[in-house]
């Protein structure tokens, strides 16, 4: 039991651990009150938000029809996912159909070619979120694999951080809108083969994702890297470790805490980043379905955007929550050593 | 006497914007193989400075140290250091702490030899069931073992130990002085070692050298102390001589560390 309270603990599920402790017995009076504060008042605080949300809807009117409320963003939900499951059994009647039909075609020509054809409908919100998902990771990942190195040489060389100081300094304020037509270009002008392996909408915004996002984990190792305790260089010093070797034993492990700060934050940045990238090059994730319903604009126009808004928010939390366990399995107690 | 060690005029001053503070001034100190030496002398007067210019971790200024006929310069695995505090690499274990060093100097031996070396020497300082613990799950008793074990793993030239017992309680001090002993006594390592502790010095040295109060410190009087060896720290308690020995480290200390240093003297 309570290496179950520790574990929820770790992974950040401490509005959980109250009812594990009263389950166990433990205080309940202090449990109760726990379980009250962790959970009741949030509970209450979006209570009184969807009351005063229904309230501004009712009493606003907008170019089609009325604003809508929470009652008409959970219908649009509910739409949404229908119209998934139903995208979805068109596709598999498709392929059965084709099926079928290659096999009547091969049992009256059994010598003839049959050509497979892809199903070519529209993607549906899930499909269109996988995307997006996908897109911010490879997004991230190019972040990552271009900013570590970069910040633990920042962080070990003196010479080298201050060589790349202009660049952070002016290229990280820069919104991800101005980015995006230059990676498009550049795009367009180098990727070209005959048979693509991925849209070209898809590598502008992981892109656009990447050098916006690059910036938080590329300071964070950096610092990471500068602040290592001197005691351990000088375990690196006295054993006359060799670069590659104090780097690969001593500055990464002891900088992780730091790096992993980086990635969360950059992972933050580059879901926010996504958003506004896809709208711009038509990737078709999340970005582009907001973009569309703001450009089709029928009645569930607001109520679909909205949705989009609530899945961007819940995604965006989860990406946060998952970069907090794994940058809390990586953190070692350095205060308690000495 | 044959000089193992030799240090010579070894001197450092600082730079600083009143003007070059001098720490350490003309330091002179011969050890003979195998020898234990003990630097003592007030807080701040520029022990640990002497030894962590001998570790190579802090510059020289003017002057010398040889080992073994070899002038030093810089750090290096022929020195095992023992720190205040041990300066384990939390994120791994006991063992892999030992073994970081144990595979960069002994690189020939095969790994198996090599996982022998560090086994042996975590088994000697008692940790021979706690070796797969990460740093951070050990006491600080055992952390300092397994600093213990991680200098003499190296086998070095020689050994040298910065106050090494300094953070520890009263009862794990005494147990750890036992562990260093017993470990010194297999190897027979040249040791210089820096204490405030009047009773760790007398205990496991066979010289005490006292050093003046700095700026500009330097030796102040010599200690021989011949109790024989292996020593036991009972059968020592019973001895007069080792009273005579601690009041003149104390004397030194209290009275004659501020003043100009008196000529060698032998117990």
């Amino acid at each position: 039991m309570s290496t179950l309270i520790k574990t929820c603990e770790s992974v950040g599920l401490n509005w959980f651990v109250p009812f594990l402790r009263l389950a166990k017995r433990d205080n309940p009076n202090e449990q109760l009150r726990q379980i009250l504060l962790t959970i009741g008042v949030p509970i209450i605080a979006v209570l009184i938000f969807l009351g005063a949300w229904s309230w501004v809807a009712r009493n606003v009117k907008v170019s089609f029809g009325s604003l809508p409320g929470p009652a008409a963003v959970w219908v649009e939900a509910k739409n949404l996912w229908a119209d998934h499951l139903a995208e979805r059994k068109k596709e598999a009647d498709f392929y059965k159909r084709q099926a079928e039909r290659k096999k009547t075609f091969l049992a009256e020509n059994p010598t003839g070619e049959w050509k497979e054809r892809k199903y070519a409908g529209k993607p549906t919100y899930l499909d269109q979120i996988f995307t997006s998902l996908r897109t911010v990771f490879t997004g991230f990942v190019i972040a990552a694999i271009i900013a570590v190195p970069l910040g633990i040489l920042c962080g070990l060389s003196k010479v080298f951080n201050t060589a790349m100081n202009p660049f952070i300094q002016i290229f990280k304020p820069v919104s991800p809108l101005a980015w995006l037509p230059i990676v498009m270009i550049m795009v367009s002008a180098l990727y070209n083969p005959k048979e693509p392996m991925f849209e070209k909408s898809f590598i502008s915004s992981a892109f656009t994702v990447a050098l916006c996002s690059l910036w938080p984990a590329l300071i964070n190792t950096a610092l990471g890297v500068a602040s290592i305790d001197n005691d351990y260089l000088n375990v690196a010093r006295v054993l006359k470790l060799g670069w590659w070797k104090k780097v690969r034993k001593i500055v990464i492990p002891s900088a992780l805490p730091l790096i992993f700060t980086g990635l969360r934050l950059s992972l933050g940045v580059g879901w926010m980043v996504l958003i506004a990238a896809e709208m711009l090059a038509q990737n078709p994730g999340l970005g582009k379905f907001v973009w569309d319903m703001f450009q089709n604009g029928s009645s569930q126009t607001l109520a679909q955007i909205m949705v989009a808004v609530f899945t961007i928010g819940f995604i965006g939390f989860f990406l946060d929550r998952t970069m907090m366990v794994l940058q809390k399995a990586v953190s070692f107690d350095g205060a308690a050593i000495r | 006497m044959s000089h193992y060690v030799e240090i010579a005029n070894l001197t450092k001053i600082y730079p600083t914007p009143k003007g070059p503070a001098v720490i350490v001034k003309d330091f002179n100190l011969n050890i003979a193989k195998g020898e234990f030496v003990t630097l003592i002398g007030h807080s701040g007067c520029g022990k640990s400075t002497v030894l962590s210019m001998l570790a190579g971790l802090n510059d020289i200024t003017s002057g010398g140290i040889i080992l073994a006929g070899k002038e030093l310069s810089g750090p290096g695995p022929d020195r095992g250091i023992v720190f205040q505090s041990p300066c384990l690499l939390p994120w791994l274990t006991a063992f892999e702490n030992v073994m970081l060093g144990v595979d960069q100097v002994f690189f020939t031996a095969s790994k198996a030899e090599r996982r022998a070396i560090a086994e042996y020497y975590l088994t000697v300082v008692g940790l021979g069931d706690a070796m797969r613990k990460r740093a951070t799950e050990l006491s600080q008793g055992m952390r300092q073992r397994v600093g213990i074990a991680r200098a003499f793993a190296l086998k070095p030239k020689m050994l040298l130990l910065d106050e090494p017992f300094g953070m520890l309680d009263a009862l794990t001090r005494i147990e750890l002085q036992q562990v260093l002993l017993e470990v010194w006594g297999r190897t027979q390592l040249t040791a210089l070692m820096v204490t405030h502790d009047v009773d760790e010095a007398i205990f496991l040295s066979d010289r005490v050298v006292m050093m003046t109060n700095g700026p500009a410190a330097e030796v102040g009087d010599v200690l021989e102390v011949k109790f024989p060896r292996p020593r036991n720290r009972a059968a020592l308690l019973e001895d007069s001589q080792y009273y005579t020995c601690r009041e003149h480290l104390i004397e030194f200390l209290n009275d004659r560390a501020q003043r100009k240093p008196g000529l060698a003297h032998a117990a």
